[in-house]
Parts: structure tokens; C-alpha cells; sequence
């Protein structure tokens, strides 16, 4: 077998083969792909759509938002995020937020020294502990939550944000870890090496060499533990009440049993989930290879 | 032959120590222990937070489970022995949950990894728009997921003004009540929107690792396209697909936001995680809800065992 006599061959048989074929079957071959595109657009539309109707329902009245068959044109208002804001979404919006960025930077303090450590410094067992770090992402929420909450409630620290803020710092740790492990592990050895020979000091190494070259994976890292800070619903339902509660909780208060409520729930929604849909679509190669633990480039 | 090879390397060791103990800078010596010393300096605080936060609560739970311990009377407190697990066992309620986590978890995972397959294979192709649609169908997945359960059940599956009733309806079916007939199956619609995403991205990069001088050169053999993607790009993305698989299952496993906003566990939809919930929060039961936490984390076990050692087959094959 060899690959160079495979190599040269495409260039002699494909001429050969689209001659005998003849133009119609070009055309057929260039139909069947503008049908599986069109296919392909019709598929994507279809997943996209559930956040498309969200933003337009979030711009209608109340009524235009449960009339059937739906309305699709109409006078959009801004009326209803007015309303959003009104019953206090504010709040819940910047406790989200001040939980996400603390919980994220810490997170970041602590998991890029570390990785550093797994990835280019020799120590001993390393594989161990990248192993166990990793665990800890696998280990269910129900496997910690009872003596937590019983710890919490008797130190007076629900509906507290720093509790909340330390427990999503222990979620996204190990997360972050695995994801700037891979980063570091690509810095070629040989920078590490010549910041050696300069005598850089081992801190200035990791903080003032590596770091900036692994840069735009960390601000990736950075932005996947946010959005998980940001989305987490499990313990900011059961661990916040008023104070501290955050917006995914929050949402399920628009839900009114007798009135209508479609067109407010869907502009406090849109509100809640575009800052992260807007990051994680100009992130998102960085993006992908972190939520598959860095598993793929 | 191999005893020829084997020996060699075990005969020149020695040999390159003592020349390197000869060379022998003490001072080589130190630096690599202030390197270790560093490095252990480095880790440390990670995984001090890594154990207290996560790993110590899991022992109290072990503990807790071997309670008896209700939140109502706290002060009536004992040592239960197994009694909490025979309980868990006993009392009905953890056999249908497993039931429903098995069909909730299993029918989003299938259905999310066929259509992220379908979706893969389509934006493997050059086309129009290629980034866009890309871009667009990974939106799903960055959806709070409390807010797409929302929007799902109360704008899309609702019975007489929803949009999946509305699309059905113009293909000639009647309206179906979603929410109140088949809570399980809007759980799974929900879960497998936000899923098929992830699924789509990881086996996407598998199909495009695959290398393609290979995929030219079967071409070029004259492979038509369903052979080449029949045996040689599905084997390829086995690998993939299983982390996919791993990976999902450790996620739904312990899925929540969807049953405690769309059902509260009715109608099939009481999954391991909403029983503990409940068991634990609304019926105060310390002892027996820690049992199923540590049930829990047993099932859970396994899946990221597999999926971890996928992880490193896929690192090691790349590497």
C-alpha cells in the first residue's frame, strides 16, 4: 500500500469520472446538497425556535401572548420587561451576579495554581490527583446536600450569598482544574525553559510566562464556571429565600395560577438567559472543549 | 526477542544514574525539591477546598444514613444500623424511582444522541451559513435551565394555546394534553432540547478528527459515502459517542430543575433526586433521605468510572 501512488490518483480518475457521468448527474449531486442544507436549516430552525418565540412572546401584551392560532405580527411594546423590573427583578439579577463573578474568580485563584502544578511542575502522583479532582465534578449534589443544609441552617447562613457563593466554588473547582490543565499542558516546554535560564523565580513563571500564554483558555474557564454559577437552580431554590435569592429560582414566581402571566415569564426569561446565550456564542469554540472536560480540541 | 529488548534499557540504567550522580550537582538535587515543594505549595489550597466542600459533607451523609433522625423532632435522635437502607428498600417508592430515572434519563439520552448524530453528520458539510447554524443550535444548551422548563411547559407543551400543539395541528392533530397526560414525556422533551447540543459538539469533533487523506483514500478505493461513514467514521466515533453517553448520564442523572418546575414528580417523573429532595425537605426524614443520597452516589459511581477512563482513552489516543 502506498499513500503516494493514492495521492496522485484523485486528480486522474475524478476528470475521468464526471466526463462519464456527463452534466446531469453534476446537477443531481448539486440538487441532493441544496436539499440536505435545506434540511440541515429546517433542523437547526427548529431547535432554535423555542428562544426565538421566548423574545417575541417577551415583546407582546399579555392578551396577543395566549391568543390561538398565535399571533405572529404585531405592535411590539417593551411594556412587559417595565413590569419585570417593577416586581423587583433587579435585585435577584445582581445577586446572581455578584455570586457567579465572586464564586468564579476565587475558583480561578485557586484552580490555576493547581493546574499548573498537575501539568508542568514534576510532582509526585499527579495522575491521582487530576483523578480526584475530576470526581468531585461526578459527585451527585444529593450525596452533600443534607448535612450542608443542616450545617448552614444552624450557623443562621441560609439565604445567605456567601454560603451559596462557597458551595458553587466547590462545584466549579474541579471543572476548572481539568480545563486549564489541557491549557497548560500546551505551553511548549520550551518557554518554561528559557524563563528557567533567565532565573525567572518559579512564581513569576507560572504568573508572568505561562499564564498570559494560556490566557483566552482561562477567560474561557472563567466564563463556564459563570454560566454554571449563573444557571444553577437546585441550591439557590432550597438555600436562598429573600435576600439572597438569585434568578433562576426567581423565574418560577411569574407563574400566576388565575391570571395570564405567558408574555412577563418570557421577558424575565429572555432577560435571564441572554447574557449568557450572547458570551457562550462568542466563546464557543473555547467553549465546547470545556464542557467536554477538555476531552476534545 | 523481547527478552533482548527488555534487557538493554535495565542495563544502560544504572549506568546513566551513576553518570548523572557523578556530574552530580547537589545543587541539581535541591532545585527539584524546591520544585516539589513548590508545586505541593501550589495545589494545596484546591484541594482543601475541593475535600471540605465536597468530600467531607459526603461522610456526614454516610453517617446520617445510618440515623434515625426526623427534622421534626430533632432531639429524638439514634443509631439506626441499616434500618434507613431497608426502608429505602422497602417502602415502594424506591423502585418506581428508579423506573422513572432509568426511562427519563435513558429516553432523553437516546433521543438527544441520535438527533446530536443527525445534526453532527449535517454540520460536517460545507454550507451556507455553516457557523450560523452552529451557532444557533448550541443555543439550547446555554438556556437557564429553570427558565426552559418554563417556557416549555407553560408556552410550548401547554394544550390550548402552545406551539407544539399549534405545529400539530397544522398537520392534522388533535391537541394533546401534554402537562397533565404525559409528564414524563415533557420532562424528556425538555432534557433532550438541552442535551442534543452537547451531544452534537462532542461528536462533531470526533467526525472532525477523523483524518481525511483516510476518508480520501476509501474515496478513492471507491467507497460509496454509507460505506465509508457505515465502517469506517462510525467506529471512529464510538469513542466519542460513549463519553457522550458517560458524560450525559453523570449530568441527568441528578437532574432536578425540570421535575421540581414541570411536574413535582407526578405522574411517572419521580426520579432518585426529586425522592430525595422530597424525602429530605418536605418530609424532614434525615436518615432515610441520606440513605438514597448514598445510593445515589453508588449509581453514579459507575457511570463516572467509564467515563472517566473514556476520557483518558481519548487523551492517550490523541497524545
Amino acid at each position: 500500500m502506498s499513500t503516494a501512488v493514492e495521492t496522485t490518483r484523485p486528480q486522474t480518475t475524478q476528470p475521468a469520472r464526471a466526463e462519464r457521468s456527463g452534466s446531469s448527474k453534476f446537477t443531481k449531486r448539486k440538487v441532493v446538497g441544496y436539499l440536505i442544507t435545506l434540511l440541515t436549516w429546517v433542523l437547526v430552525l427548529l431547535f432554535f425556535f423555542p428562544v426565538l418565540w421566548m423574545v417575541i412572546t417577551s415583546f407582546k401584551t399579555e392578551g396577543q401572548a395566549a391568543t390561538f392560532p398565535p399571533e405572529f405580527f404585531f405592535t411590539p411594546t417593551l411594556d412587559r420587561y417595565a413590569e419585570v423590573f417593577d416586581r423587583g427583578m433587579a435585585l435577584y439579577l445582581l445577586n446572581s451576579f455578584a455570586v457567579a463573578v465572586l464564586s468564579t474568580i476565587v475558583v480561578m485563584l485557586l484552580a490555576i495554581p493547581a493546574a499548573y502544578a498537575l501539568s508542568v511542575r514534576p510532582i509526585a502522583r499527579w495522575q491521582d490527583g487530576l483523578f480526584f479532582f475530576i470526581s468531585t465534578k461526578f459527585m451527585p449534589i444529593a450525596a452533600s446536600i443534607i448535612p450542608v443544609f443542616l450545617l448552614l441552617r444552624s450557623l443562621n447562613l441560609l439565604d445567605n450569598l456567601w454560603a451559596l457563593g462557597l458551595l458553587y466554588l466547590g462545584i466549579n473547582l474541579p471543572l476548572a482544574v481539568w480545563m486549564m490543565r489541557s491549557f497548560f499542558a500546551e505551553v511548549p516546554i520550551a518557554v518554561v525553559e528559557a524563563a528557567q535560564i533567565d532565573g525567572a523565580s518559579y512564581s513569576r513563571e507560572l504568573w508572568r510566562v505561562s499564564l498570559p500564554i494560556v490566557a483566552p483558555g482561562a477567560a474561557a474557564a472563567a466564563l463556564i464556571c459563570f454560566i454554571f454559577a449563573w444557571n444553577e437552580y437546585f441550591l439557590a431554590n432550597l438555600l436562598t429565600a429573600v435576600v439572597a435569592r438569585t434568578t433562576p429560582p426567581f423565574l418560577g414566581s411569574f407563574v400566576d395560577g388565575r391570571g395570564q402571566f405567558l408574555a412577563i415569564l418570557s421577558a424575565a426569561s429572555t432577560i435571564a438567559v441572554l447574557p449568557v446565550i450572547i458570551a457562550g456564542w462568542l466563546a464557543q469554540k473555547r467553549l465546547v472543549r470545556g464542557l467536554a472536560m477538555g476531552a476534545v480540541k | 526477542m523481547a527478552g533482548t529488548v527488555e534487557e538493554a534499557p535495565t542495563i544502560q540504567a544504572p549506568k546513566n544514574a551513576a553518570k548523572s550522580k557523578k556530574t552530580g550537582l547537589a545543587d541539581l538535587k535541591g532545585q527539584e525539591l524546591a520544585q516539589r515543594k513548590f508545586a505541593r505549595k501550589l495545589i494545596f489550597p484546591a484541594l482543601v477546598a475541593a475535600i471540605l466542600i465536597t468530600q467531607v459533607p459526603f461522610l456526614a451523609t454516610i453517617y446520617y444514613s445510618f440515623q434515625d433522625w426526623n427534622l421534626a423532632r430533632p432531639d429524638d435522635r439514634s443509631f439506626a444500623g441499616f434500618s434507613n437502607y431497608v426502608a429505602v428498600i422497602t417502602n415502594g417508592a424506591f423502585l418506581p424511582s428508579i423506573w422513572a430515572t432509568i426511562r427519563i434519563v435513558g429516553g432523553s439520552m437516546i433521543l438527544s444522541l441520535i438527533l446530536g448524530l443527525v445534526l453532527a453528520v449535517l454540520l460536517d458539510r460545507k454550507f451556507r451559513g455553516q457557523a450560523l447554524a452552529r451557532t444557533l443550535l448550541i443555543t439550547p444548551f446555554l438556556v437557564m435551565p429553570a427558565a426552559a422548563a418554563l417556557i416549555w411547559k407553560y408556552s410550548l407543551l401547554e394544550v390550548n394555546t402552545g406551539m407544539v400543539n399549534w405545529g400539530l395541528g397544522l398537520v392534522g392533530i388533535e391537541p394533546i394534553a401534554w402537562n397533565t397526560d404525559h409528564p414524563a414525556m415533557t420532562i424528556v422533551f425538555t432534557l433532550t432540547w438541552q442535551y442534543t447540543p452537547f451531544m452534537m459538539l462532542i461528536l462533531l469533533a470526533g467526525l472532525q478528527s477523523q483524518a481525511g487523506e483516510i476518508l480520501e483514500a476509501a474515496d478513492v478505493d471507491g467507497a460509496s459515502a454509507f460505506q465509508t461513514f457505515r465502517f469506517m467514521t462510525l467506529p471512529h466515533l464510538r469513542t466519542y459517542a460513549e463519553l457522550a453517553i458517560l458524560l450525559g448520564t453523570v449530568f441527568m442523572i441528578q437532574v432536578f430543575d425540570p421535575i421540581n418546575i414541570m411536574t413535582k414528580g407526578a405522574g411517572n417523573t419521580k426520579t432518585i433526586a426529586y425522592l430525595l429532595y422530597e424525602r429530605a425537605f418536605i418530609g424532614q426524614q434525615v436518615g432515610e433521605a441520606a440513605a438514597y443520597g448514598v445510593i445515589t452516589v453508588i449509581l453514579t459511581i459507575v457511570f463516572a468510572t467509564l467515563a472517566l477512563r473514556t476520557m483518558f482513552k481519548i487523551f492517550t489516543e490523541e497524545a
